[in-house]
């Protein structure tokens, strides 16, 4: 049975099968075929995963000059670095330089730079009026890194269920498939902007409980990816309630807290309500915190900084979560130095601030405009619903796809959405990805989108999107009116 | 309220009871907080640095980058710079135009975008053709993926590979503990197969061959062999009649090859060189469908050291189709490897040429290092040599020494007495008197009832005379005091 010859590990049955249960479709199957598309010489516009430079977003060019200086330090020494840098530039490289002995070519601890961390506490601290440690912050190489970490700690076995979104970004199911554990959906109430129903959250716990699930952490998503919805103060205490009543460390995912595109919900992060409710629960509930760099207006993705902040864990958890990060040895150094920018950013007075602040605020202003084109384009289209996109960077239009869509679909193999989003690709070149990617409730169709592609560019897209749309519905849509399921 | 969701017991069994990593481990948390105390209370310890000779991080030390490496990586980083006058007095021509044809390769100069999840594909060409002419095979960017670092990519494989219990990975003792942690993390089996410290710690297949028939007599699946090459902690190169053996054993046995190569470029001996398995399979006349292998590299090693860049490739060949999906969706979920770590990677494997701008300071910046890693390993090796129950192993790569050390039955005790190991034992007390971190052989596996410390030979030159009187001083006063 065992030797040489016949079988061998690699082959396809051998796998973890865990590995195969996999599925992201961020970068799945109407990505690969808008590659080979690509690669055949058609205009793709991608739009299937938030990334905002490779859509023409600039980066910011405080950091990129900080980066730069760090990365090459002789350049400090050169009497006319002065003339292409400004003062404020080298003067924070050098302060970031005096943080990393050995500077961006050595492994720092693992946890992350502990100035860059002290830093981050302080914003944390002036963001929510509450002091934070820096001796809970780790940085990771991208947030996702860290919600790995966390993932691969809390679960031990198939019976521990996470409690997730649904719709969700993939990374979440991706990482319980791969570590073994159960996927506990809760529905968003779409009708509601997207909303939380307690009610039902509270049955499928239940539900999950009778089958032997022992539900041990809740996902929350705010904003929201891809639903955009911006979660109220109410709501928040609602969730840190519902916690600290079942039990169950919440994972609050606030990566796009900086997109914020609507006035009446400002963002508000999970720790400052926790602590605003006052013991017993801002002493017991146990809370992990998840940033970037790669979102916000800074869009600097390729970096791969992130970090996670860990509020009431015990310190023997705290010790284990820091033996996973020691054999990854450390975070990437100039991502660190990329956070500490991010969270410690010029100042009034500064001689880059005027020229930082006038960039962020283009291109927050542009998202907040594109935000609106975006929804009222789709809402504009046949059969098309789209709820507002109050934060985050995606449009989550849904599409009611008429039955002989769905039949058509059936027969070529695929799922509606699926179906919708290739042809949607290949009459267009708007590369999407499909609501199933996400989760939706059954028989509900939706596709995602970014609002990341340039402004000047958003008309031709929602047109070209209404002209295919338009044929689309023409071609299958029967004509009898549509109820929503 | 129930007790915490989180705690310490129903936290996942494989990470905390399986999993350690000593070369961050105790010792070191120990160091650190030494190393406070002589900040707060200097003068309250027998010494007054803390000398970091437990983990492979040259620039920590004092090893400068390589500038050629950092100039692109700047212009990259600030892509504007290209367009100032000012820059050409500032940078190297070449530098300049390598920065603009790696930009030219990145959808919209775009650095700060997630890149294709296996890399940019203009990088991953010049890391194909750099490999390719190191070996004298051709390489193909299809089968590389990038990641932060090469530690990522073992994670990958052993997810792949591992499915239960019972599936088993043979992996050197002693090893560069990642792979006991991977392997535990993964709920898998360590397989071991022993290095002969006598010979050099040589690899012998019949004991390769007995270890694994050992293990499929109780049951495990044995599906890889993991090779470090040269070895960490061991420092051997392997001679090429060995690799080929290595070769044709896991042919023979169905077995994967993971070749760890990240210190290819560290060789201290004029006898031996480093041969890639690739190189080697292919001389065999194996061609793709004869071997699945995967090549790890990484740009944290070599005369380059650029740990916290956190880059590296695997380059995976011989698998089917679905299999390399399957790759390629778990690096998918993580989007890509950070986008100076891809950038860096490709300058490592196609560093300046003769004739280049930069060629002769880029030359006599690596070989400056590496001639003084050489005479480090060298210096360190004789030390140790010269102590009482110790010897030694030449460092013929890599950047360790792994000295065993013939620990008096006294010391055992007084080990047992205060709980450790009684490497461990030997190492705490080195830090307290000297100040000195390393790491116990232990966290590497040693035949057991030997005991071994690993040090690297990474402090500046200039230091390792005081070090070695300091080690020395130390032993004696330690063999003195436990002596039979």
């Amino acid at each position: 049975m065992f030797g040489g010859g016949g079988r061998k590990p690699l082959d396809y049955d051998e796998l973890n099968e865990n590995v195969k249960k996999v599925q992201y479709a961020v970068r799945g199957e109407l990505y690969l075929r808008a590659s080979e598309l690509q690669k055949e010489g058609k205009k793709i516009i991608f739009t299937n995963v938030g990334n905002p430079h490779a859509l023409g977003q600039k980066p910011l060019t405080f950091p990129r000059q900080v980066v730069a200086l760090c990365q090459a330090p002789f350049l400090l020494d050169d009497p006319n670095v002065g003339l292409i840098f400004p003062a404020d530039a080298i003067a924070r490289a050098k302060h970031y330089l005096a943080m990393a002995p050995g500077g961006l070519g050595a492994y720092s601890d693992s946890r992350g730079i502990p100035g860059v961390r002290k830093e981050v506490a302080e914003f944390i601290q002036r963001r929510d009026g509450y002091p934070s440690d820096p001796e809970l912050i780790y940085l990771t190489d991208g947030a996702s890194k860290g919600v790995m970490q966390m993932l691969n700690t809390i679960i031990r076995n198939e019976r521990d269920g996470i409690l997730v979104p649904v719709p969700q970004y993939p990374l979440y199911s991706a990482a319980i498939s791969l570590f073994g554990g159960s996927l506990v959906p809760y529905y968003l109430e779409e009708e509601a902007n997207w909303g939380l129903d307690f009610v039902n959250i509270r049955q499928t716990v239940a539900s999950a409980r009778s089958k032997g699930i022992t539900v041990r952490a809740m996902v929350i998503i705010n904003p929201g990816n891809p639903t955009g919805q911006c979660l109220s103060q109410g709501n928040i205490k609602e969730l840190l309630s519902f916690c600290f009543q079942e039990n169950l460390v919440l994972l609050a995912d606030e990566v796009y807290q900086q997109n914020i595109y609507q006035d009446e919900r400002p963002f508000i992060s999970a720790r400052k309500v926790l602590f605003d409710m006052g013991p017993p629960m801002s002493r017991e509930v146990q809370l992990v915190s998840f940033h970037t760099v790669s979102k916000g207006y800074w869009g600097e993705c390729g970096q791969r900084g992130g970090y996670f902040e860990m509020t009431n864990l015990p310190p023997k958890t705290v010790d284990e979560i820091y033996k996973v990060a020691s054999i990854a040895l450390s975070p990437n150094v100039p991502g660190q130095i990329f956070m500490g920018l991010m969270v410690n950013p010029p100042k009034p007075g500064d001689i880059s601030y005027l020229k930082f602040a006038a960039e962020s605020k283009s291109i927050l202003e542009s998202l907040r405009r594109r935000a609106r084109l975006m929804t009222d384009g789709f809402n504009s289209c046949r059969n098309v619903v789209c709820n507002f996109t109050e934060g985050a960077m995606y449009s989550f239009p849904q599409i009611r796809l008429p039955q002989r869509a769905i039949d058509a679909a059936r027969r070529a193999g695929k799922a509606a959405d699926v179906f919708y989003c290739l042809k949607l690709l290949e009459a267009t070149g708007i590369s999407t990805v499909p609501g199933s990617g996400f989760g939706q409730k059954e028989g509900v169709f939706h596709l995602r989108t970014t609002i990341l592609p340039a402004e000047e560019d958003m008309p031709a897209i929602m047109s070209s999107f209404k002209n295919f749309n338009d044929s689309f519905m023409d071609q299958y849509d029967d004509g009898s009116s549509y109820s929503r399921m | 309220m129930a007790a915490p969701s989180v705690a310490v017991d129903n936290l996942n069994p494989k990470v905390v009871l399986k999993c350690e990593y000593a070369v961050r481990g105790e010792i070191v948390m120990h160091a650190q907080r030494l190393q406070q105390q002589l900040q707060t209370q200097p003068g309250s310890l027998p010494f007054d640095e803390i000398l970091y000779c437990n983990i492979g991080n040259p620039q920590s030390l004092g090893q400068q980058p390589v500038t050629f490496f950092r100039e692109v990586l700047a212009l990259c980083d600030h892509p504007c710079l290209l367009e100032r006058e000012e820059t050409k007095s500032l940078f190297s021509a070449d530098a300049i135009s390598r920065a603009t044809s790696i930009l030219a390769s990145i959808p919209g100069r775009a650095t700060g975008a997630y890149s294709h999840s296996q890399g940019i594909k203009g990088l991953r060409d010049a890391i194909a053709a750099g490999i390719a002419s190191r070996d004298g095979h051709p390489a193909n960017a299809d089968d590389i993926f990038l990641t932060d670092g090469a530690s990522p990519g073992v994670h990958m494989m052993m997810q792949l590979l591992i499915r239960n219990e019972k599936d088993g990975i043979l992996c050197p003792i002693p090893q560069y503990p990642l792979y006991s942690a991977s392997i535990a993390l993964h709920g898998g089996a360590l397989v071991p197969y022993y290095l002969n410290e006598s010979t050099g710690w040589g690899l012998e297949i019949s004991d390769l061959k007995k270890q694994l028939e050992d293990a499929r007599s109780k049951g495990i699946d044995v599906r890889a062999l993991v090779v470090i090459n040269p070895g960490n902690p061991t420092g051997q190169v392997l001679a090429e009649e060995n690799q080929e053996d290595i070769v044709k054993f896991c042919k023979n046995e169905g077995l994967v090859l993971l070749a760890d190569e990240v210190y290819q470029e560290n060789i201290y001996v004029d006898n031996k060189k480093f041969n890639s398995f690739k190189k080697v399979a292919r001389s065999l006349g194996y061609s793709e469908d004869d071997l699945p292998l995967v090549s790890f590299q990484s740009v944290s090693k070599g005369y380059y050291g650029e740990c916290g860049k956190r880059g590296g490739y695997m380059e995976i060949t011989g698998f089917s189709a679905p299999v390399r999906e399957q790759i390629y969706k778990v690096a998918s979920v993580n989007l890509c490897s950070n986008i100076t770590g891809q950038i860096l990677a490709s300058l490592v494997m196609n560093p300046p040429k003769v004739g280049d701008a930069s060629y002769a300071s880029y030359k006599a910046e690596k070989d400056g290092i590496l001639q003084s890693l050489a005479r480090r390993a060298k210096a360190l090796e004789d030390a140790f040599n010269n102590l009482e129950g110790i010897t030694c192993n030449k460092a013929e790569g890599a950047m360790y020494l792994f000295p065993n050390i013939c620990l008096p039955q006294k010391a055992i005790e007084a080990a047992k007495a205060a709980n450790k190991a009684p490497d461990a034992f030997y190492a705490l007390r080195l830090l307290e008197s000297t100040g000195i971190v390393v790491v116990p052989g232990s966290g590497f596996g040693q035949v057991p009832g030997t005991w071994h410390i690993r040090c690297t030979i990474l402090p500046q030159e200039e230091k390792i005379p005081a070090i070695i009187s300091r080690f020395k001083s130390f032993h004696e006063a330690f063999m003195a005091q436990y002596r039979n």
